[in-house]
């Protein structure tokens, strides 16, 4: 068995549960339809297959995810990914980090910021947009969040309208939601050694 | 199940208390959406039709011990209504004190620590703890359910959080 990751990498790692994933040969009908399994799409990765245990959280949870992170207008698609990588930071879900980071680095073509955010974590130092955008991420997935009306008077002078601080909180809030389902019920297992 | 308009008694708009005429009001209604998604979420998460082994009671009172770590007093009174709806009494009721970690019964023991290291430090969490789970006799179902319980109120509290910090600088 291959060994758990513990450090932050741009290197999407394999997820292996902690609890069974259901069955999809003994599967109910609500349950299939909330994985929206058909005869030609037969393919679910392990961790929806653990969520489906609870099949009413994930069919409410699948459409707002969607929403959130890709909904038109607002905060633009990398911002949205630099709130999900600030909560994922704090919580430190290797896993949600390596996703959403490497998505940022594809959005911004640029790969400076999320080496600076690895190697510094809650203290990376970055331009002021973006800053601005990781610091109040990061505070507001504190217990209880430490986001303060300074930290959210930045954002709007860094430029952000109310529509993208929007986004933006919800973004970072999403991620408190799935950093504690991906880091809690699973490990990150470096992807080479799974598959030689 | 897309809504245009926003809903005033979903919980987060009823608790984040935005006034009619804010910018942030206008804000909120192009996510409709997504707040209307959010209650359909707490529904399923607190009042779900198929509560497996988390009772609807010991649903509410992990939520009201929830937003009490998350130093969110108006969302724990919310939580505590939903609470006396259910019926919640003794053990299960004494869930919500997050000084109260002694329980009799060892699956409402480990129901409340997962709580508190969901809430208040889930980067800490390891295998170990969700074996502790299995070894109270909590059956991977309802892991699920829990973890999916703690995790969507650690969503809806920050929500609420930044709602309120928008509000403040509007």
């Amino acid at each position: 068995m291959s060994e758990t990751l513990h450090d932050f990498t741009v290197e999407v790692p394999l997820w292996r549960p902690r609890v069974r994933p259901i069955d999809l040969a003994e599967a109910t009908p609500d349950q299939l339809d909330a994985l929206k399994v058909t005869p030609s799409n037969t393919k679910v990765s392990d961790y929806v297959l653990v969520l489906a245990n609870d099949v009413e959280t994930l069919k409410a949870r699948t459409p707002l995810f969607n929403a959130i992170m890709y909904n038109r207008g607002g905060l633009g698609r990398s911002g949205r990914e630099l709130g999900a990588v600030g909560a994922s930071v704090v919580n430190r879900c290797i896993y949600c980090a390596a996703v959403h980071a490497s998505r940022y680095n594809q959005l911004t073509k640029t790969e400076d910021h999320m080496r600076e955010v690895f190697a510094q974590g809650e203290a990376a130092t970055l331009p002021s947009r973006e800053a601005a955008i990781y610091d109040f991420a990061v505070k507001l997935s504190k217990t209880p969040s430490e986001a303060t009306e300074a930290d959210m008077q930045a954002l709007r002078d860094a430029g952000l309208n109310d529509e993208e601080i929007l986004d933006l909180v919800l973004s970072a809030a999403l991620f408190g939601w799935a950093n504690r389902l991906m880091h809690l019920l699973g490990d990150p297992v470096a992807r080479q050694a799974e598959e030689a | 199940m897309e809504a245009d308009t926003l809903n005033d008694d979903d919980v987060v708009l009823r608790e984040a208390g935005i006034p009619a005429d804010s910018p942030v009001q206008a804000a909120l209604s192009g996510r409709a959406d997504i707040l209307a998604m959010t209650q359909k979420a707490h529904d399923a998460a607190l009042t779900p039709a198929e509560p497996g082994g988390l009772s609807h009671a010991l649903r509410a009172a992990l939520a009201v011990r929830a937003a009490r770590l998350h130093g969110e007093a108006s969302l724990a009174a919310h939580y505590a209504s939903l609470m006396a709806e259910a019926g919640a009494e003794g053990d299960v009721a004494a869930l919500a004190e997050p000084a109260t970690k002694d329980f009799a019964d060892r699956r409402l023991a480990a129901f409340a620590a997962y709580t508190d290291l969901a809430s208040l430090a889930p980067k800490d969490a390891t295998e170990a703890d969700i074996a502790a789970l299995k070894a109270a006799g909590i059956g991977d179902a309802d892991i699920v359910r829990l973890a999916e319980l703690t995790a969507f109120l650690a969503y809806q509290f920050r929500v609420v959080a930044g709602l309120k910090l928008m509000q403040a600088t509007a």
